[in-house]
């Protein structure tokens, strides 16, 4: 699934490879190895080369991830006696309105760290069919640039940005626009959207870049076919260039979109932990509060599965739209 | 064919360029900003300061207390880069080569830590380390890391391990190599991409962490990340102090990244799942 999305990310660049990918994710992890032939370790070895990797995973991953799953039937400040209470905090979470508004307002960032950036990727990418791009490499160190930085940075630099006698409201003053200039993060109503817009600065390089990519490495002889029947610019981009870059937008939204869900960091900075009022809050930053600072652990917990639960399913239904594009390629 | 130019290209290229300012001139202003005086912030976020102003370095370092953070954060990833990178390596070797009973459930175990968000780990781990008396230790913020790095490492290792045709391995034994000797002699010169790759990528990962030390450390055990995200006092107002502690955290991030950005870029496109 993730593993398979990974790998499926590496294959990026060779397309060619994609159908070989073909078999389930469970027949290709038994794998064919052809190395059993002379063996090179004895049975027990193997063990021994995974034994001291996976007792620190068992410990300090493993068990806790149970653990947050058990503890979601319990009543528990984190330092009492946790104590059975079945699914009362599942009850409490869907009446508690922080809990939809912190939720709801994960789902309106998707619009601008998945859809916004996806369309700005495949804008960019559709005015580009079938040319070869020179200097990628010094485009595509550039507009990775905001991704590989911390997000608390990030958020430190944009919170001067936004500031009321900062940089975008000079210019805005410049321009005879000053009515428009505000502190956009601690405007009730334009928080959000400031918020929103920083995710989009951070997630449009990596989808420009993946898309590109995958743009380049579309078979060419697909655009004079298209050609040959008469299809115009945008016909081909919608009939060769979007197909092709399937698996490339699938990739590009588990990502982002798993971004948006588990934003944590920059909203602590950003915007105070989810201010103003709770016009950002989200659903990471109210099960840390609700953890840490109110001693409700157990409840939180409950916020860590349902997140969790999120994030797995659409993990593995676009896993599963990425192993039918690839059946219907094979047909 | 390709050659020709259309008006499409330099459209391209235009966007191409806009987009990529975009995305590198704010980092350009707090650089700037790192270096002037309060009394500069009405010239214009890309106004040169007037005098270069190294004292807002001196002063984040000393009264910022970034210079504790900075060693914190060096004590922290040097180690959690290492270990996880000598147990990946161990583990990739074996699920990429080796069969064994039991290969695939493990394999789904340790897949299951890269797919749940570390949100689902944090409160339990918490607790854990509080009864092994192992909060407010580097420790709490090594271990948990190398774990989870440990889980992405294998992956990418097995990945690339299943790659290398089996004859060398099989040529290698012949020759009377053991397992080690395999691995170190035969498969991990053939594997400096795939190791660069994974050492930017959880250097990357482990420099930015913060959930977990917020969580697990104290003032003095904070790292750079945290410290930034909870300056205090005088300096928490002080934008350019701030500034210059910004781009201190930042620098070791954009020297890695500019050096191997062909390595990070190839490993965050296939591994910016677990991120």
């Amino acid at each position: 699934m993730a593993g398979e999305i990974q790998e499926r990310g590496l294959a990026v660049r060779q397309p060619s490879s994609l159908s070989t990918r073909s078999q389930s994710l469970l027949a290709r992890l038994s794998g064919e190895t052809t190395l059993g032939r002379r063996p090179h370790a004895r049975p027990y070895q193997a063990y021994l080369f995974i034994l001291p990797g996976l007792l620190l995973y068992l410990v300090f991953v493993l068990i806790p991830i149970v653990n947050t799953f058990r503890y979601s039937f319990y009543e528990w400040t984190g330092f009492s006696e946790p104590t059975y209470i079945g699914l009362d905090n599942y009850t409490n979470l869907f009446r508690d309105k922080d809990f939809w508004t912190a939720i709801s307002h994960n789902f309106f960032f998707v619009i601008f760290y998945t859809i916004l950036p996806i369309l700005l990727g495949l804008f960019l990418t559709s005015l580009l069919t079938r040319q070869r791009l020179r200097g990628m490499v010094f485009f595509r160190t550039g507009l990775f640039i905001p991704y590989v930085m911390s997000p608390v940075v990030v958020g430190i630099i944009w919170r001067w940005l936004f500031a009321l006698d900062g940089p975008i409201n000079h210019v805005l003053d410049a321009v005879g626009l000053s009515s428009v200039a505000r502190p956009w993060l601690g405007d009730f109503t334009f928080a959000p959207y400031a918020t929103g817009l920083v995710g989009t600065w951070i997630e449009y390089g990596l989808c420009m870049v993946i898309f590109i990519a995958g743009a380049q490495s579309i078979n060419e002889e697909l655009y004079d076919t298209a050609i040959v029947f008469g299809a115009n610019a945008w016909q081909q981009f919608r009939y060769v260039t979007l197909p092709g870059l399937r698996q490339q937008i699938l990739v590009a939204f588990v990502i982002t979109f798993i971004a948006a869900m588990r934003l944590f960091d920059l909203i602590f900075v950003l915007t105070s932990g989810g201010g103003p009022g709770k016009t950002t809050l989200v659903t990471s930053v109210l099960l840390y509060t609700e953890a840490f600072n109110q001693n409700h652990a157990g409840y939180a917990t409950s916020m860590a599965v349902v997140l969790t639960v999120i994030i797995l399913v659409v993990s593995v239904v676009v896993t599963r739209l990425q192993a039918r594009s690839e059946a219907e390629e094979l047909v | 064919m390709t050659a020709r130019r259309q008006p499409q290209t330099y459209i391209t290229y235009f966007l191409l360029t806009i987009f990529t300012l975009l995305a590198v001139l704010p980092f350009v202003g707090i650089l700037l900003l790192s270096f002037k005086d309060t009394s500069e912030l009405g010239n214009g976020a890309f106004a040169l300061p007037q005098v270069w102003r190294w004292e807002n370095y001196v002063e984040a370092w000393q009264g910022a207390r970034f210079g504790d953070y900075f060693q914190n954060s060096v004590i922290v990833v040097i180690p959690a880069v290492l270990i996880a990178l000598v147990l990946a390596l161990m583990s990739g070797y074996a699920f990429g080569t080796m069969r064994f009973r039991g290969d695939n459930v493990l394999l789904l175990l340790i897949l299951l830590g890269l797919m749940v968000p570390f949100e689902a780990v944090i409160i339990p781990l918490w607790q854990l380390l509080g009864t092994l008396h192992l909060r407010n230790t580097y420790w709490a913020l090594i271990l948990p890391q190398v774990a989870l790095s440990f889980a992405f490492g294998t992956f990418w290792l097995r990945a690339h391990f299943k790659g290398i045709p089996a004859d060398l391995i099989d040529a290698a034994v012949v020759d009377g190599c053991g397992s080690w000797g395999v691995l170190w002699r035969v498969l991990l010169p053939l594997s400096t991409p795939a190791l660069l790759s994974l050492i930017v990528l959880l250097f990357m990962w482990t420099w930015n962490e913060f959930l977990l030390v917020l969580v697990m450390a104290g003032g003095d055990l904070r790292t750079l990340p945290v410290g930034l995200a909870l300056l205090r006092g005088r300096y928490a107002t002080n934008i350019t102090v701030m500034a210059a502690g910004a781009t201190m955290m930042s620098l070791p991030v954009i020297i890695i990244y500019v050096i191997f950005q062909r390595h990070f870029i190839r490993g965050l496109v296939s591994g910016a799942l677990k991120a």
